[in-house]
């Protein structure tokens, strides 16, 4: 690995022992490292192996587990490494990356708002699908970024942009338990591409 | 004897991180491997406990390129379960999202990732100080089909519209139109592709393969019909673990799969072309034909004009989609989930991508099986690398190495799905 680089882009997230130790030279050789999309971030879909024991998956898998080098749970890159910014998402939204190595060039913070998808809802003119319609939806935990694109099409939010700054999924998940959601669907509510974000991770672990 | 070592760090313009490994002893060539070290994935394990529901949403994650293929598969296989057969509208859409995917994904590859090969450039942006006009043309076929993954979709990459049973919302017929002009645009484009590529030079290897492939009694597949071969394969999408296996090798993350009775096949753009010819539009036919191919093709280097007259039948099939296309009256079909395993090919732009799921009465997901299209090929790249190198013992170092990443690169694959840099160890003894 050449460098030094002055901003390094880092997608995916710290799964074996290869990835933590490539992990820090890339640190060592950027003076900005932004984390992007939901596996760097969150530790991704992967990080739902960190609810159970990896051994137990990798022989439903491979018929040789003995090939297999991973770690015990997947880990998001500021779990590893001092992250500068993280840009949430998966997939992650062009025109915030765009923004990003725009605010980047001009030695300013990145205007990307920590705000719920339901901003974006009401931004859009949308009919709130839980209100309306009963539908279960994320958006009031849930990061913007995506432009309230379920909601839109008349689906619920399922959180691929991870929690929201200050989120209050307690309170989200009591509204869902009167809309007739069981206490299992709850769980892989909170449990998807974003299960080791905090918020997230505990809340989904309440209804277990 | 001569005993020398080349190493090539990063094969890049494939998806993925893998490496190559040629071991040339005494002149000759004593071991081929395709070395996947993409860390293991295990979508399989995630998917026990899930609902059915989220299957489309979780196995779409798998790939950013092809996404749909995921989604379509997996919809298909549950709806197999359910009992639903979607039609009318509704599976016009299905193959429209796909038209888009092909084209997007396509694009990508011939213009960005395949083309610098033939014409001998590192990569596209060293091919667009030359080639300005080519690589514009191909930014914007991929623009294309990103568009109407998006229009359907409603995002480019993991898709958020479709459902088991259909789509969450469909589109009105005036929200399709537009996309009419580019994609007539695009279609000329294609014809240009096609034209371009079929003047590259093109290594005269042609291998024996057996191409697998989806085959439907009137259509160009995309999701339904049965998995056929030019050996006589002809069997329904529920028999394809009585004909196929997946072995474990020690060097990779990627499960290789083989044909039970005659081992190594060939999945892509080639195998649905030499198995689905007849089915291609006149005109698609004829700027085949006019590229100098016949119905018949098994030049693995050639694939990039089967890639372009696919893209060409995408804009095509789009067109006609687009200006029969009448809104349904629901978005989708609904049923109560039951006990049941249910299975689903469908074609990705690599190739077959197979699913299988057994899910409970309660809708849960108790176990899950997919085959994506790289692994099934996995075993013939190695193959067409061992010819490849034996054929150009002769050609100095770094030529050698040059022509093997092409070999690869002739597949498509897509590393990710398999299981991202691509390493080449060339070691001569």
């Amino acid at each position: 690995m050449r460098g030094p680089y002055d901003l390094s882009l880092v997608e995916g997230s710290i799964t074996t022992p290869h990835d933590m130790a490539r992990i820090q030279k890339i640190r060592r050789a950027s003076k900005f490292l932004v984390a992007i999309g939901a596996c760097a971030t969150a530790g991704g879909i992967q990080a739902l192996r960190n609810f159970t024991q990896v051994e137990k998956y990798i022989p439903l898998v491979y018929a040789r587990p003995e090939y297999i080098h991973t770690l015990e749970k997947s880990s998001p890159i500021a779990g590893q490494v001092a992250v500068d910014f993280e840009l949430r998402g998966c997939p992650i939204n062009k025109t915030q990356l765009l923004e990003l190595v725009s605010a980047f060039l001009q030695g300013r913070r990145p205007n990307i708002h920590p705000y719920s998808v339901c901003w974006e809802c009401k931004m859009r003119g949308n009919i709130c699908v839980m209100v309306a319609h009963g539908i279960p939806c994320l958006g009031p935990v849930t990061h913007a970024g995506c432009g309230a694109l379920c909601p839109t099409y008349h689906r619920g939010c399922y959180g691929c942009f991870g929690p929201k700054e200050t989120p209050n999924p307690a309170s989200l998940s009591a509204r869902l338990r009167v809309l007739g959601v069981p206490e299992d669907d709850l769980v892989r509510l909170y449990r998807t591409f974003n299960a080791e974000a905090e918020p997230f991770r505990q809340e989904s672990t309440v209804h277990e | 004897m001569s005993s020398k070592t080349i190493k090539v760090d990063y094969l890049a313009r494939v998806e993925g991180e893998g490496a190559l490994y040629i071991r040339i002893k005494d002149d000759r060539v004593t071991q081929v491997q395709l070395k996947i070290f993409e860390p293991p994935r295990f979508f399989e394990a995630f998917l026990q406990g899930r609902k059915y529901t989220e299957a489309p949403d979780i196995t779409a994650r798998i790939c950013g390129i092809c996404p749909v293929a995921y989604q379509m598969s997996s919809v298909h296989a549950l709806e197999q379960i359910l009992g639903l057969k979607v039609a009318g509208p509704l599976r016009e859409l299905r193959r429209l999202i796909y038209c888009g995917e092909w084209i997007e994904s396509h694009g990508l590859h011939v213009y960005m990732l395949h083309a610098p090969d033939f014409l001998g450039y590192a990569d596209a942006i060293q091919m667009a100080r030359d080639y300005p006009e080519a690589v514009k043309r191909g930014l914007k076929l991929k623009q294309i089909g990103n568009e109407l993954v998006a229009l359907v979709g409603g995002r480019e990459i993991h898709p958020i519209n479709v459902r088991v049973g259909g789509f969450y919302s469909v589109p009105r017929k005036k929200d399709l139109v537009p996309m009419v002009e580019k994609l007539k645009w695009a279609r000329d484009a294609a014809l240009e592709t096609v034209r371009w590529v079929s003047t590259f030079n093109f290594p005269p290897v042609e291998p024996e393969y057996e191409f697998v492939s989806l085959r439907h009694p009137q259509e160009y597949p995309f999701n339904e019909g049965r998995l056929v071969s030019n050996k006589g394969l002809d069997i329904a999408v529920d028999d394809f673990e009585a004909h196929f296996e997946e072995e474990h090798v020690p060097y990779t993350t990627a499960l290789h799969s083989i044909l039970k009775a005659r081992g190594a096949y060939y999945v892509g753009p080639m195998a649905r072309y030499n198995n689905n010819f007849d089915l291609l539009p006149p005109a698609v036919q004829a700027a085949a034909q006019e590229a100098g191919l016949t119905s018949f093709c098994c030049n693995p280097f050639q694939s990039i004009i089967i890639r372009s007259i696919e893209i060409l039948y995408a804009c095509e099939e789009s067109l006609r989609i687009i200006d029969q296309y009448e809104q349904p009256e629901r978005p989708y079909l609904e049923a109560e989930p039951r006990a049941g395993i249910g299975h689903g090919i469908s074609e990705a732009p690599r190739g077959s991508l197979y699913h299988r799921y057994r899910i409970d009465d309660q809708g849960v997901i108790q176990e899950a099986k997919i085959v994506p299209p790289t692994s099934q090929n996995q075993k013939t790249v190695e193959s067409d690398l061992y010819q490849v190198a034996v054929q150009n013992l002769h050609l100095p170092e770094d030529q050698l190495t040059w022509i093997c990443e092409q070999a690869i690169r002739n597949y498509d694959p897509c590393i990710s799905c398999s299981v991202h840099f691509l390493k080449l160890h060339l070691e001569r003894r």
